[in-house]
């Protein structure tokens, strides 16, 4: 009993190591493939993967301040975190700054952030909170009021538009609701019941997205149909990751990405970029690097002291694991091309930063346990 | 907690319930990670390559080089036909990422025809880049340079343009050049040429289009996705053209014209010893460098449709009845058929009853007795209406075929018709009906059915100058090749000859000698050299009314003189043709002197050929790829 904390403790030391070490490799491998494919265009701005550098620095900052926090004591303020970030995509709709046709951006000063970001955090506090102190069972319960927490924020986010942030956010909820507990029969009706309202839902979704949105969808469906048009990117972001063979181009040396045949090098498609010039070979070691995070992250959800640091880490999992699978998915076509960064390697301050909050908040459910498990 | 345990719709939050399941989100997760990294195999692995190659095909790209086309000369070294840099107008469509945005801007910055601009980019498949606008002036290449933001994949490329030197002269001879249709291209003459060349449409261009055009370059280059050009990789450089040596002499030809001036007309002289074209004009005339660099449908259709039909060659394609020029055919014909002896005389009382016809002499009461040397003289017409009687048509057409009349001479010109002489079968075959003595009578005086090309007659002309021997008349002299030596060169063939013998040819000579001199073309009568000739007037309209000077002008006859000079050992014969301008003997033998004068001053003969054959090209300006930026 003496030594068995000691060891203990050295265990979780490491654990914390490989934990930081993971992000801090992914980070750096976003910056390096960020330079690749920005650092031409220099020149004019302050370059892009310093930035990104300095979102990370600030990243690191904001994880290492959550991860000190007892996440119980941010339980008790998430209902007001949830309303405060809601307000901010109000605000957004209304004096929000808009690019690429769509209004995504609040500016503070020289700095613009994108509030779809921030309120994702918010929102897996929120639903933790609520299904780990929540008993009562029924439809009601257990799928509407989660439900009815989730929606403000999915159509504020839809609207601005942004699809991809939208059902990235959405994908907290869903990971929940399957996770916390719905048994396998309930959950055959619910997604039966899905499937049933989706035609009548269709025609609201279908018409409340831009043009571009549903080309993007289209395209997915029939990617070889207009290979000028939308299925463009899709078309040179799988020869840019085919072009990469086992081994690679090398870096800086990926002709789709450095000729521009391959569009958003550095934000959306940057795994097309990796995968052009590292290979095969560097596609695993960025998958397995992810996977192996994702899996700590169950892990610290299996470990977890209490139901509410359990669903956070879980609820974060399944963010992370949705936001990677639907990002490479759409550089390899597996998915439709919706605008999800990949977590920790696209540029985006926003996002950056929310991840690491994020991460923290893992780390703090980790530590929980640590500090009251002796 | 237990109680939701039993519970068959829900489970409980419970940490362990939650826990339980996480084995199961485990293997979740590593599946779907695991379905990423199976398909990541398939695109890098499996298909690596097939990618890699497309990756390729994206960044390279191969860009033609057109050749630069071999100069035309004249006979003497005088350059008919170059090449200079201009401006083309491009677009790769590859690079275009708004069609309807880049048409509209081109057409706001250049006004140009959207609809022509939208079927230009049309016709040509993705790939190659299509020429908008050929000749874009320096003015317009700043525009679109300066806008080169705004039009992606539109590019102003430096590039050759033929140009006459000598602008309309010899524009029917020389031609002119342009893009290369669809249907040249699928033609088998064209296989393997790329889209977007520029090919002769007409004249020499044409013909000779394989000996000037040179081969296509290629050059392969790295681009990015604007279609700007990162890097060279590898070029297959072009091969220029070879130049042709024609034989026409500029001076000449220049001449010709210029006596035609704004009548519509055509004059053809050749070198009867060898068929070497001197002189080949035709009027009206168009200007070839304003075709070659490319004409907006509005002025091309204009051209088109002009009525006095520029483009026609009116030396090679204008079918003419020769009139009183046929008379030289009738006599060959009688002599050597002996339908009469030349010191026979007819009666002429300038009226010949045929049937219930009666055929008038174009003087009122007759020549009176007439032999052979005056009805050419004189260009007695009831003399040769009794010969044609005598004779038949079948005869006059056989004698018409031996100096190659109602078919091609072959000269190497696209375009040259036959013209027709008729016979009492081809009546039959291509009419249905017999052949009537009385349709005889016209012909005899080259009337009626038959039609000639002027180059005919200067050809028929050259057999009676040069003892009845007929060369191919041809405009090639040589090719010569990029250094300087000669590739190939024109021997002189002989085509047909006369059966007429030699003491009748030379009455024929001699009365054609007295045309000049006390006969219908003493304008023609030249204190330089002697020479001999026959004058035609080819009636349009069977109308005869009593002053040419009231009928209008459409209606007008056709002045013809065919000559050859000097009258012992000819080294020109010439055929005057002038539409609507009357007699021959004053509307065209003066040209035909003041042609042949010029012929003899400028000392045209084979000495010089061979002279000329010698020198070689030095100030010739050696074309080279226009430096690109």
């Amino acid at each position: 009993m003496i030594d068995e904390p000691w060891r203990r403790r050295r265990e979780l030391d490491r654990f914390d190591w490989y934990f930081c070490a993971i992000i801090l490799a992914l980070s750096a491998i976003g910056v390096l493939t960020i330079y690749s494919v920005t650092a031409e265009k220099a020149g004019t701005q302050f370059p892009l993967y310093l930035k990104q550098a300095i979102w990370i620095g600030v990243g690191a900052l904001v994880f290492l301040a959550v991860s000190r926090i007892d996440y119980h004591k941010l339980a008790r303020w998430s209902f007001l975190l949830y309303g405060f970030a809601l307000l901010l995509l109000v605000v957004v709709l209304f004096g929000g700054k808009a690019s690429h046709g769509a209004q995504r951006w609040i500016a503070l000063g020289p700095l613009a952030f994108q509030p779809a970001e921030f309120v994702k955090v918010p929102l897996l506090l929120v639903l933790a909170v609520y299904y780990s102190t929540q008993n009562r069972r029924g439809w009601w319960y257990r799928v509407i009021v989660p439900a009815l927490i989730t929606v403000p924020g999915f159509f504020l986010i839809l609207k601005q538009p942004d699809l991809g942030s939208s059902l990235s956010f959405l994908s907290i909820y869903v990971t929940l609701l399957l996770v916390v507990g719905v048994k396998s029969k309930a959950f055959g009706a619910v997604l039966l019941s899905a499937l049933m309202l989706f035609p009548f839902a269709w025609s609201e979704l279908w018409g409340s997205l831009h043009d571009y949105q549903k080309e993007r969808i289209l395209s997915f469906v029939n990617p070889d149909y207009d290979p000028a048009g939308r299925g463009y990117q899709g078309m040179q972001s799988r020869i840019a990751v085919g072009s990469g063979q086992l081994i690679g181009k090398g870096f800086h040396s990926g002709t789709q990405t450095q000729f521009k045949f391959l569009p958003e090098g550095h934000t959306d498609f940057i795994f097309a970029v990796l995968a052009e010039e590292w290979g095969f070979l560097g596609g695993i070691l960025f998958i397995s690097l992810f996977l192996a995070l994702l899996l700590m992250g169950l892990e610290i959800a299996t470990k977890a002291k209490d139901s509410l640091g359990a669903l956070l880490a879980i609820g974060l999992v399944g963010m992370l694991t949705f936001n990677m699978l639907v990002n490479v998915g759409m550089t390899i076509g597996l998915a439709p091309i919706v605008g999800i960064p990949l977590p920790l390697l696209s540029y985006g301050g926003s996002a950056t930063i929310m991840t690491m909050a994020g991460l923290g908040l893992l780390f703090s459910v980790k530590k929980e346990r640590l500090k009251l498990s002796p | 907690m237990k109680q939701a345990m039993t519970d068959p719709g829900f489970q409980a939050t419970g940490l362990a319930d939650i826990q339980g399941r996480l084995l199961l989100v485990k293997i979740v997760v590593v599946i779907l990670v695991g379905l990423l990294v199976v398909r990541l195999w398939q695109l890098q692995v499996r298909d690596g390559t097939y990618y890699r190659s497309l990756a390729q095909d994206n960044r390279t790209r191969s860009v033609l080089i057109h050749p630069v086309r071999g100069l035309i000369y004249d006979r003497n070294g005088i350059l008919l036909a170059n090449n200079v840099p201009g401006f083309n107008l491009y677009v790769h469509l590859d690079d275009v990422p708004d069609r309807e945005a880049m048409i509209e801007k081109l057409a706001e910055l250049l006004s140009l025809d959207e609809s022509e601009l939208n079927k230009k980019m049309q016709a040509q498949g993705r790939g190659t880049p299509i020429r908008l606008k050929k000749g874009v002036s320096l003015k317009e290449a700043a525009i679109v340079e300066s806008h080169r933001l705004d039009l992606p994949g539109v590019v102003i490329r430096p590039e050759f343009q033929r140009n006459n030197p000598q602008g309309a002269y010899a524009a029917h001879v020389l031609g002119y050049v342009g893009a290369a249709s669809e249907e040249q291209l699928a033609a088998e003459e064209f296989q393997g040429l790329p889209s977007g060349s520029v090919i002769g449409q007409y004249g020499v261009e044409r013909i000779y289009e394989r000996t000037l055009r040179g081969h296509a370059g290629r050059k392969f280059i790295e681009v990015d996705a604007l279609g700007h050009e990162k890097r060279m990789i590898s070029v297959d450089k072009p091969q220029v053209g070879n130049d042709v040596y024609l034989t026409i002499d500029f001076r000449l030809q220049k001449l010709a014209e210029d006596l035609l001036g704004e009548e519509a007309g055509a004059i053809v002289a050749l070198d009867p010893q060898t068929g070497d074209i001197l002189a080949l004009a035709s009027r009206p005339s168009f200007e070839p460098n304003a075709l070659s660099r490319g004409l907006r449908a509005d002025v091309w259709n204009d051209i088109l449709q002009d009525e006095r039909h520029p483009l026609t060659n009116r030396a090679i394609q204008g079918q003419y009845p020769p009139g009183s020029t046929f008379k030289i055919i009738m006599a060959t014909a009688a002599l050597d058929t002996n339908a009469i002896e030349p010191t026979e005389t007819l009666r002429c009382e300038g009226r010949f009853r045929f049937g219930r016809r009666t055929f008038r002499d174009w003087k009122k009461y007759g020549h009176g007795a007439v032999d052979l040397r005056k009805a050419i003289a004189q260009s007695c017409d009831v003399y040769f209406y009794r010969l044609g009687d005598r004779m038949g048509v079948d005869t006059i057409a056989l004698y018409a075929r031996q100096f190659g009349l109602g078919e091609r001479t072959g000269i190497d010109l696209p375009g040259e018709r036959t013209g027709l002489i008729p016979s009492s079968e081809w009546k039959q075959r291509t009419r249905g009906e017999p052949w009537y003595p009385g349709e005889t009578i016209s012909v005899s005086i080259g009337q009626g059915f038959v039609l000639v090309t002027p180059l005919q007659m200067a050809k028929v002309i050259g057999m009676i100058g040069n003892n009845g021997i007929a060369f191919q008349p041809h405009v090639l002299r040589g090719v010569r090749g990029r250094r300087g030596e000669w590739i190939d060169e024109w021997t002189p063939t002989q085509t047909v000859h006369l059966t007429l013998p030699a003491h009748q040819l030379e009455a024929i000579q001699a009365a054609l000698a007295a045309v000049v001199t006390e006969g219908t073309a003493r304008r023609a009568r030249s204190s330089v050299v002697p020479l001999a000739g026959k004058t035609g007037t080819a009636q349009v309209v069977s109308l005869r009314s009593e002053s040419q000077e009231e009928t209008p002008k459409r209606f007008r006859d056709h002045a013809w003189f065919v000559a050859y000079a000097p009258f012992e050992h000819p080294g020109i014969a010439v055929a005057v043709l002038v539409e609507h301008m009357g007699h021959g003997g004053s509307a065209a033998a003066p040209l035909a002197k003041e042609l042949i004068e010029a012929y003899v001053s400028y000392g045209v003969d084979d000495k010089e050929r061979t002279q000329v054959s010698l020198t070689s090209p030095s100030d010739k300006v050696m074309p080279q790829e226009p430096r690109r930026d």
